[in-house]
């Protein structure tokens, strides 16, 4: 029997090599990957088999890392992402995924090429069922999945030569080959203004390192010493608790060095994302407000951290009754959950323009409604991550973020520092929606290094991710909407109330930014909106993509396809006739001066439209249980904060070597704005993307971005990068005769210049530079103009809007109540596109949202904490997407351009519910839209199969 | 220290077992935990890390076991290995009364668990929504056990006893699941009803097995539903209703609600209760139509 004992040791091949472990022998192979042998370039999304994000091959089979122990591969090959280049065909899919966009944040990159090799060294000729088969277990939350599906099926044409490429279809295509980018070509390269990098497909600037599994994410990188902190969480959704002899537990655990509680926070105990709604605390005092709440936090070895069992943890809890929902938090029994807000009342919104209730009188149609939504997980494939340390009398925070300005002055308010003596260094983020918008981990992770002294780091498992981090608000949207005898409306009221759960987090930019966009995009005289915040005893409701636009979305579309229908209008033709367009007053009396590309998004749907109609009509001619239905949604979104400041501050160099240097602090979360700033700040400047030099993140290199949320990156940071880009150009021209026609092109470090005036050449080699070898530089800034919203919300919240509008073809199971998505067309007004691969990109992954949201996304604390009881839909549930992009350029953004990411996803989930009446004549107003609640509707309409 | 045993023969395996089962009476010992594919023990270890929480550490790896191995013919039935994967499931060359199960197995978790999830371990967690059970249900499917004491054989549906819970003593492996031979005119289907295309656990599935005698009717039926109750199950009323019939169209309006009030479905956040109800109906008229022939099912529609 000893002989079969497990001796400690395996031997196995990884990558071609042999290697010996001693490591516990259950131990997983994704850790053992990661931390005995180095290679972090395999992803733990979720330690359950859940995501398929650690695949790996096992004598060529894909098998998730996280489940497999490591004695079970003694004597056995396995290979990960960092030797698929070894194989020529792994080379031909990091290329094709490069070229196509696949990879946004890059965190489920690994498996999904693990899975690609897989199949595509089973079977030589793959069409699409093939690879949804073999991809479909590994989620991605950015992409849609359909730029991955083009990827693979089209990386046969990325084979080297010697393996059977044909050279020349590549170079036809533009292809460039990975590790260099794309060069701008012809003699134009150079020239600004003339469109070689803006509009170009530029591939990812940051595109490689997600292809090889070099990236470094929150879970990627620490100190060899540093020390491990778990939290301890509140299992209840409200309790008071009192914390037991804490020197006799850290006396009697091995490997456990301290814990850490409310006590130890040196500065405030409480952080928030508004200054004077810092609620939320770092560890609870005393009652604990949601399931998941951090009370304390052990320190120590890995092992003792591993295997540490809270039930030896001297706590005891004492539930309360909590606060469950809208109803449980607005009875007239309920406690108040934060004692300056005594009716749980967080915060109002309000925008009111004209007399509702006369023009409600006075209109031919009118429609009203109840729309409930639940909360929603962002659902990122990285759980939070990071590791903090003490330098001197500052501290480093390194961590995926998607607002490393706002990390460090959350951090430094915690410590008791000035914001200067905290660096935030962010990670690779592997996914973001806005859930890392507010910090998690971070100021536990910073309290512990300043208190001892050694680096501390940390890692979320998924379910801890699920639970203590923010949600999408749910909503319950008491609407109403009235049009005249020709359709035009005339009116819109809508009451909103959301959830915002234990903290206030983002819950005032929801109130705020709901009432505003309410009515939808369209031209409504007459406007009543009201939004508030409610406090509850439920997971945090912070930001996720929209703050709250596309649940109220959800309502007005509903409504106005039942005034079209009243009215005797195509659905198309009714937005059409009330959509905005420039020199039109919103619900806020802000009067549109440009930009405003709804009108010519309706007109290109028109054809594809009409197509879907007919071809619904022609199927639902025969009576099956698949019912198809056709579904419409517009949309609007101001891009960037709510009639607030939010400037951003970007900064650009040439070196002695001819190098630009650009300090770009915005974060890239997978939506691409370091491709997107740069081909920007190219552009402008007169030379190539190729002459760059990024210098991403950091808060003590680059300048403070703001945060990528709001859509605000390209608009924003991407114009204060055209300026910096503009003042180098003008600082470099000032000191030569060349007029502003120069083109300047680079060789080493000789910068030439050529303009009508004058031809020459600046040796930058001998020009006196600092101890950066900087030799020119410039700056630029940009705070879009807003004006601040008065009593009755009226101003002017946002410099621009994006529109769109989307169409989805789709059908219904009349007896299961399943839907079956066929087609999506969208339009998007993005004012210009900067790069449309990247454009496309977060279409795809908005609509992929839009899809959950509707149809299959509903967080339960603790029911749906982990990734097989939260559904996010997986490949073969996002259906193909057509994208047609209208340029109605923004004379304030760069080059024309808007934003895009979060308008890619509020029209889909109300063109489905859309398309979903269409189909069935129901309409779904609990969202989402799962089997049984459409099942429901059907029979309580009488029209339920039973077959 | 935790334990870690891989034995390499069944007989071994056996005597592990047994000791620890006996250090367990005197309580001097833990019980050994029986470790195949993994896919279930290390999502329900990450579901206890999250909360830090105590989770099984002691285990008795089977993997290395030559007779848990394998698909083969035994007589009048076909031996499936208990380590036999999803994957080596789907390749074997198996009579069409096996289809049903080969659908199921293309749709339990994606490739990388159908790869490492093991036929035995999915009877074993005996989970309402296994994938695998309504089809080896239908089957008749029996399982081969083993301990110290001696071999037994049990019907799966004896052997499965409710939601998480087994006929398995702790001393004991499953061996193999023994099916027996059905006629060379079975046909059988296997239909999954969930939230997504990929990766998604049951709301309802159904298990058909149909073998039709020369003259068109009904020899022998066998229907079982998933999900919808503390374990699949098996609808006798249903079968005997339509046992003897002639394989047609008229029969879809044999299956009325009555035939599933055995079933006894949960209300949770997959669906509710009615829906699991009126879905699992739906499921097997559905697939009642689809033995009738295609064109049935698009009449039937």
């Amino acid at each position: 029997m000893i002989a079969e004992e497990f001796t400690g040791a395996v031997e196995l091949t990884v990558n071609g090599k042999k290697v010996e472990i001693a490591a516990r022998p259950d131990m997983r192979l994704s850790r053992v990957l990661r931390e005995e042998l180095g290679l972090t370039g395999t992803k733990v999304g979720c330690d359950a088999g859940d995501c398929g994000a650690c695949t790996v091959l096992i004598e060529e089979e894909q098998a998730c890392a996280c489940l497999v122990p490591v004695a079970q591969l003694e004597g056995r090959r396995v290979q990960t992402i960092e030797g698929l280049a070894e194989d020529p065909i792994g080379r031909a899919l990091q290329r094709s995924f490069h070229y196509h966009g696949a990879a946004q944040c890059g965190i489920c990159t690994p498996g999904m090429l693990m899975a690609s090799l897989d199949l595509l060294r089973r079977v030589e000729k793959v069409d699409l069922p093939m690879v949804e088969t073999a991809l479909g277990g590994v989620l991605c939350r950015c992409t849609g999945y359909l730029k991955i599906c083009e990827a693979v099926l089209d990386a046969g044409r990325f084979l080297e030569p010697d393996e059977g490429l044909d050279e020349d279809a590549i170079s036809a295509n533009g292809v460039a080959s990975i590790g260099e980018l794309k060069p701008p070509t012809g003699s134009q390269a150079g020239l600004p203004g003339n469109g070689v990098s803006v509009g170009a497909r530029v591939a990812r600037l940051d595109g490689l390192p997600k292809l090889d599994g070099t990236e470094v994410y929150g879970a990627d990188k620490a100190p060899q010493d540093a020390l491990w902190l778990r939290a301890i969480r509140s299992p209840h959704a409200r309790a008071r608790f009192v914390i037991g002899d804490l020197r006799t537990f850290v006396s009697n655990e091995p490997g456990i060095f301290r814990v850490l509680t409310a006590a130890d926070v040196p500065g405030e105990n409480s952080f928030g994302i508004f200054p004077d709604m810092k609620d939320q605390p770092v560890f609870a005092e005393g009652e604990t407000r949601y399931r998941g709440e951090a009370v304390a936090a052990v320190i120590g070895e890995r092992a003792a951290i591993d295997g540490f069992d809270v039930s030896r943890f001297p706590i005891r809890w004492d539930p309360l009754q909590p606060l469950i929902g809208l109803d449980g938090a607005l009875s007239p029994n309920a406690h108040a959950s934060h004692p300056a807000h005594p009716d749980n009342v967080l915060v109002r919104g309000w925008v009111e323009k004209g007399d509702i209730e006369s023009a409600f009188r006075g209109s031919s149609h009118r429609a009203e409604g109840l729309f409930s939504t639940r909360f929603v997980e962002h659902a990122y494939i990285e759980p939070e991550a990071g590791f903090a340390r003490r330098v001197g009398k500052r501290v480093e925070v390194f961590a995926s973020t998607q607002a490393p300005y706002m990390s460090r002055d959350e951090v430094a308010r915690v410590l008791g520092l000035e914001p200067g003596d905290v660096r935030i260094i962010p990670s690779a983020c592997g996914g973001g929606f806005g859930g890392k918008l507010d910090v998690s981990l971070q100021p536990m992770l910073a309290v512990a290094a300043w208190q001892m002294g050694v680096p501390i780091r940390s890692i979320y498992t998924r379910p801890e991710s699920m639970a203590a981090t923010t949600k999408r608000h749910p909503a319950a949207i008491t609407a109403r909407a009235a049009c005249d005898a020709q359709g035009r409306i005339t009116a819109y009221a809508m009451e909103a109330d959301f959830d915002t759960g234990a903290y206030a987090s983002w819950g005032p930019t929801v109130a705020g930014r709901v009432p505003v966009h309410g009515t939808g995009p369209y031209r409504v005289p007459n406007v009543l909106n009201r939004a508030r915040a409610i406090y509850s005893n439920g997971p945090i409701a912070g930001a996720f993509r929209g703050f709250g636009v596309p649940q109220a979305a959800i309502a007005h579309e509903a409504l106005y396809d039942e005034l079209a229908e009243k009215a005797g209008l195509d659905r198309l033709e009714f937005r059409l006739l009330n959509a905005l367009r420039v020199a039109d007053e919103t619900a806020t009396g802000q009067v549109l001066q440009a930009s405003v590309g709804l009108d010519r998004c309706l007109e290109a749907l028109r054809p594809h439209w009409h197509k879907m109609l007919e071809e619904a009509e022609t199927l639902n001619d025969k009576a099956t249980v698949m019912r198809r239905g056709v579904g419409i949604a517009c949309m609007w979104y101001g891009i960037g904060n709510t009639a607030l400041s939010n400037p951003s501050r970007m900064r650009l160099a040439l070196t002695r070597e001819g190098r630009v240097l650009f300090f770009n602090g915005a974060v890239d979360i997978g939506q691409g704005s370091t491709t997107v700033l740069t081909q920007i700040a190219a552009e402008a400047l007169g030379l190539p993307v190729s002459a760059f030099t990024l210098v991403t993140g950091d808060t003590d290199k680059t300048a403070d971005a703001g945060k990528s949320s709001a859509s605000r990156q390209t608009f924003v940071s991407g114009k204060a990068a055209e300026n910096a880009a503009l003042a180098l150009r003008a600082e470099i021209l000032r000191h030569t005769n060349a007029g502003a026609d120069a083109r300047f092109a680079l060789e080493g470090g000789q910068l030439k210049i050529d303009s009508k005036a004058e031809s020459t050449v600046i040796d930058l080699t001998a020009w006196p530079a600092g101890a950066d070898g900087i030799v020119f530089e410039g700056a630029g800034d940009f705070d879009p103009p807003t004006e601040p919203l008065d009593i009755k919300g009226q101003g002017v919240p946002y410099a621009t809007y994006g529109f769109a509008a989307q169409i989805v073809a789709l059908d219904v199971d009349m007896a299961l109540g399943t839907v079956r998505l066929e087609r999506f067309v969208a339009a998007h007004d993005v004012g210009r596109a900067i790069n449309p691969t990247l454009v496309e990109g977060q279409i795809h992954g908005g609509i992929a949202q839009g899809i959950g949201l509707a149809l299959m996304e509903e967080y339960v604390p603790g029911r749906t904490e982990n990734l097989h009881d939260y559904l996010i839909p997986s490949f073969g549930d996002v259906p193909p997407i057509e994208i047609i992009l209208v340029e109605a350029a923004e004379p304030l953004g760069p080059f024309g351009a808007k934003g895009v990411g979060e308008p890619a996803l509020v029209p889909a989930a109300p063109a489905i519910l859309g398309a979903i009446r269409h189909a069935t004549g129901v309409s779904i107003r609990e969202i989402p839209a799962l089997p049984h609640r459409v099942r429901a509707a059907l029979e309580a309409a009488g029209r339920a199969w039973e077959i | 220290m935790p334990i870690y045993l891989r034995p390499a023969s069944l007989k071994s395996a056996l005597s592990l077992l047994a000791q620890a089962a006996r250090a367990r009476k005197g309580r001097s010992g833990h019980p050994l935990t029986v470790l195949a594919g993994g896919t279930d023990i290390y999502p329900a270890r990450a579901g206890k890390q999250a909360w830090l929480e105590s989770f099984p550490r002691d285990f008795l790896d089977i993997t290395q076991i030559p007779e848990l191995k394998g698909i083969r013919r035994d007589g009048r039935a076909v031996l499936i290995g208990a380590l036999t994967t999803w994957t080596e499931l789907v390749a074997a060359k198996l009579p069409p009364a096996f289809d049903a199960l080969k659908e199921a197995a293309l749709q339990v978790g994606g490739l990388q668990i159908q790869n490492r999830a093991t036929l035995g371990g999915n009877i074993v967690n005996a989970s309402p929504a296994a994938d695998g059970v309504p089809p080896l249900l239908a089957l008749d499917a029996q399982v081969e056990i083993a301990s110290t004491r001696g071999e037994r054989r049990v019907p799966l549906a004896t052997f499965i006893r409710g939601n998480r819970q087994t006929d398995l003593a702790s001393d004991e492996l499953v061996v193999a699941l023994r099916v027996p031979l059905h006629g060379a005119n079975s046909r059988s289907l296997f239909l999954k009803l969930g939230a997504r295309s990929h990766l998604v656990i049951s709301i309802v599935s159904a298990a058909l097995l149909v073998d039709q005698a020369a003259d068109g009717t009904i020899s022998d039926i066998r229907v079982t539903v998933g999900a919808a109750s503390a374990v699949p199950t098996r609808l006798a009323a249903l079968e005997a209703e339509l046992r003897g019939e002639m394989l047609e169209l008229a029969l879809l309006e044999r299956v009325t609600p009555a035939l599933f009030s055995s079933l006894t479905p949960l209300d949770d956040v997959r669906a509710s209760a009615t829906y699991r109800r009126k879905a699992a109906r739906i499921l097997v008229r559905r697939g009642l139509a689809a033995c009738i022939g295609p064109r049935a099912e698009e009449l039937a529609a």
